[in-house]
C-alpha cells in the first residue's frame, strides 16, 4: 500500500484521574514501514498501541487508519474496522489454554461473524504454524508449551487475517535471544509482504532492524497538565 | 461447531472438575423437590387408590391410621386384634360380605398377610402361575416378591422368626409357594399370602406334632383323665404335609382367633349406614372408611410436603444466587482473557454469549445428572419410602 497508513494530528490522551499524559504533535506511519517505539516503562508506548487500533480514544487531536478517523466510529464500528485489518501480539501472549494451538491461531475467526471460517483460513493458520516451526504443536494445549513456542501461537494468531497493521507489544520481553529471533523473523516477513509493523522494545539492539524508531522519551510524561 | 459453542465447550471440558462440581450441585437442587414430588404423587395415587376400593373396615378401637394401614397396606403399627367372632358378627348380620385380614407377620422379610380366596376376587388379583392356596401351609406370592425372591410355584418359603432368643416363640414354618399373583401395582405385589389357618400356625396358636401316644417320657408333663400331657421338648413340625397335615390342631376356640381387622362389602347402602350406625356405639371396635382416613392422612403429609417444596425453592432460589456469584467472580478472574477477545475484535454480544454459552452447558450438564439420578435413585427411595 502506497502512502500513509496512520496518521496522528495533535494528539492528547491521559486516563481519568491519572496524571500521565501523552501528547504528539504530528505522526505519520507509511504502509508497509517497520516502526520501533522506544522508551521508558510508563511513557506510554502500550497506550499508543491502543490509539493506533482505535481501542482507546484520544482525548484531543486525532488518529486516522487508512483515511478514516476512530473517532468518527461508533464502538462498534471500530471494532468492525479493527476486525481482520489490525493484527495485535500482547507481551504476555494472551493465549487461551482450554484451546489448541491451531485453535487459538483461529481465534478471531470463531469470534468474530464478520470473518468467515473457511478451508483457505484454516490452510492459512496451517501454513503460519508451518513457518513458525510449530506446526506438530497444532492439537497441543498452550500451557504444554515453551515460551518461545507460545509466543510464536500469539504472532500466528495475530497474522491469520493477513491484517496490514502488526502492533506488537513487547512481543520478545519474555523470550530468550532465539526465540526473540524467530519471533521477529515472522513479524519482518508480514511487513515484507505489505503490512505495517509497530512494534515497543526496550531492546536497542533490534532497533537497526526497523526502518526507524521513535522515542516516547520526548512525548510521554506524568505531568498531570491540560489535555485541551 | 460454530465458535461460540467450541470456546464454551472447551472451557466447560478443560475445567471439568469445577463444572461436574456445578454440575452436581445444580442437579442436587433439581433432584431434591423432583424426587419429593414424585414419591408423594405416587404415595398419594396408590394409597387413594387402594382406600377407595376398600368401603369399610372393621377392626379394635384405638388408632384409625394403624387399623388402615395395617389392614389395607400391610404397614405401620399392629393395631389391638379383633377375632373371628367378630367376622361372623358382620356375616350374621347379612349387611355385609366380611374378609379377614391377619397382617402382623413376615416371610423373607415381606408381609405375611393371612386372608380367605374372597379377598383375592375382592383384590383382583389372579394366580398367573400356578394357583392359589390350596391346602394348610400354602402360600401364593405377590409379583415382586415372587421377582425379587426369584421364587415361583413348587419352591417353598420360610416365615420369619418372631424372636431370634425367645425360645417359647414358635417356630419359622416352611411354606409350599402355589402360585405367583398378576402385578397388580398395589402393596399385594409385595406380600407373601396364605389362609387364615396357616397364619395361625406360624404365629404359634396352632401346631403339629408327633402323636401323644408316640411320645417319650421325657416329652411328657404327665397324664390326667386318660388325656396326656406333653412338654415343649415334644417334636413340632416346622412344615405342613399331607402326612402330617392331620397332626395340625388349634389350641384356641375358632371365635377366639385373632385378626389385624376386617374389610366389610356392604351389601348395598341401606346395610353400610346400619353397620356404621351399630359400631359408631361400640366401645371396642371401630367400622371406617379407608378413605376418610386416608384424605386426613394424605392431608397431613401435603402440610409437610408444603414444608418441603417452601424448602426446596429457598434452596433453589440459593443455588441461583450461589451460582450467580459464581459466574459473576469466574467472569472477574478471567477479565483479562474477555478483554483480548474483545481487542481481537469479538463483540460484547459475542463474548455474553459465550459465557451464556457455558452455562447453559453446564445446564444441560446438570439436568442430565438429574436424570440419571433420578432414574436409579427413584426405584431405590420408591422402596425405602416403602411407596
Amino acid at each position: 500500500m502506497d502512502g500513509s497508513h496512520v496518521v496522528i494530528d495533535d494528539l492528547a490522551f491521559g486516563y481519568p484521574g491519572d496524571p500521565f499524559r501523552l501528547r504528539i504533535p504530528k505522526l505519520e506511519l507509511k504502509s508497509g514501514e517497520a516502526v520501533a517505539l522506544v522508551g521508558p516503562s510508563g511513557s506510554g508506548k502500550s497506550t499508543l498501541l491502543s490509539l493506533f487500533c482505535g481501542i482507546l480514544l484520544p482525548v484531543r487531536g486525532s488518529v486516522e487508519l487508512e483515511g478514516v478517523r476512530w473517532t468518527h466510529l461508533s464502538e462498534a464500528e471500530r471494532r468492525r474496522r479493527r476486525i481482520g485489518r489490525v493484527g495485535l501480539v500482547f507481551q504476555e501472549f494472551e493465549l487461551f489454554d482450554p484451546l489448541s494451538v491451531l485453535e487459538n491461531v483461529l481465534l478471531p475467526y470463531h469470534v468474530n461473524p464478520g470473518l468467515t471460517l473457511d478451508d483457505a483460513a484454516r490452510a492459512r493458520a496451517e501454513a503460519l504454524l508451518s513457518h513458525a516451526g510449530i506446526a506438530p504443536l497444532a492439537k497441543k494445549r498452550p500451557r504444554s508449551l515453551s515460551q518461545g513456542e507460545r509466543q510464536r501461537v500469539a504472532l500466528c494468531r495475530a497474522l491469520v487475517t493477513r491484517p496490514s497493521l502488526i502492533l506488537a507489544d513487547e512481543p520478545t520481553g519474555n523470550l530468550d535471544p532465539e526465540s526473540a529471533n524467530a519471533a521477529l523473523e515472522l513479524l519482518f516477513q508480514a511487513r515484507d509482504e505489505g503490512s505495517t509493523l509497530v512494534v515497543v522494545t526496550h531492546d536497542h539492539d533490534l532497533l537497526p532492524r526497523f526502518d526507524r524508531h521513535l522515542d516516547f522519551a520526548v512525548w510521554g510524561g506524568r505531568d498531570g497538565g491540560p489535555l485541551s | 461447531m460454530k465458535g461460540t459453542w467450541l470456546i464454551a465447550w472447551r472451557y466447560v471440558t478443560y475445567h471439568r472438575g469445577r463444572s461436574i462440581l456445578l454440575m452436581i450441585a445444580l442437579a442436587l437442587t433439581v433432584v431434591l423437590p423432583i424426587s419429593v414430588q414424585v414419591l408423594v404423587a405416587k404415595f398419594e395415587r396408590e394409597l387413594s387408590a387402594r382406600a377407595a376400593r376398600t368401603p369399610l373396615v372393621l377392626g379394635a378401637k384405638g388408632s384409625r391410621y394403624d387399623l388402615v394401614l395395617s389392614s389395607l397396606y400391610f404397614k405401620g403399627r399392629i393395631p389391638e386384634p379383633v377375632t373371628m367372632a367378630d367376622v361372623d358378627d358382620v356375616r350374621a348380620s347379612n349387611l355385609a360380605d366380611a374378609l379377614p385380614v391377619i397382617a402382623r407377620n413376615s416371610a423373607k422379610g415381606f408381609p405375611l398377610v393371612g386372608v380367605e380366596l374372597d379377598y383375592y376376587e375382592f383384590r383382583r388379583a389372579w394366580a398367573i402361575e400356578g394357583t392359589l392356596p390350596q391346602r394348610l401351609g400354602d402360600c401364593v406370592l405377590g409379583a415382586e416378591v415372587a421377582r425379587e425372591l426369584g421364587l415361583g410355584p413348587g419352591d417353598s418359603i420360610l416365615s420369619d422368626q418372631e424372636n431370634l432368643y425367645d425360645i417359647s416363640k414358635s417356630y419359622p414354618l416352611k411354606m409350599h409357594v402355589t402360585g405367583v399373583l398378576a402385578q397388580t401395582d398395589s402393596p399385594d405385589d409385595r406380600a407373601v399370602f396364605t389362609d387364615l389357618f396357616t397364619i395361625w400356625v406360624v404365629e404359634g396358636i396352632g401346631h403339629g406334632h408327633r402323636p401323644a401316644e408316640e411320645s417319650t417320657q421325657e416329652e411328657r408333663f404327665g397324664s390326667e383323665g386318660g388325656h396326656v400331657k406333653l412338654n415343649a421338648s415334644i417334636f413340632e413340625y416346622n412344615e405342613i404335609t399331607p402326612e402330617n397335615e392331620a397332626s395340625f390342631h388349634f389350641h384356641a376356640e375358632r371365635e377366639e382367633l385373632p385378626l389385624t381387622g376386617i374389610i366389610c362389602r356392604p351389601k348395598n347402602d341401606k346395610g353400610r349406614t346400619i353397620l356404621r350406625g351399630r359400631y359408631s356405639v361400640s366401645k371396642s371396635r371401630q367400622l371406617l372408611v379407608p378413605d376418610e382416613v386416608i384424605g386426613e392422612l394424605l392431608g397431613f403429609i401435603f402440610r409437610l410436603k408444603a414444608f418441603f417444596d417452601a424448602n426446596a425453592l429457598a434452596v433453589f432460589g440459593a443455588t441461583i444466587l450461589f451460582l450467580s456469584t459464581i459466574v459473576l467472580l469466574s467472569i472477574q478472574v478471567r477479565r483479562r482473557e474477555l478483554l483480548t477477545l474483545e481487542k481481537i475484535g469479538a463483540a460484547r454480544l459475542t463474548v455474553t454469549k459465550i459465557v451464556a454459552a457455558e452455562l447453559f452447558l453446564l445446564l444441560v450438564g446438570a439436568c442430565l445428572i438429574a436424570g440419571l439420578a433420578l432414574a436409579i435413585a427413584m426405584p431405590v427411595l420408591t422402596r425405602l419410602a416403602g411407596v
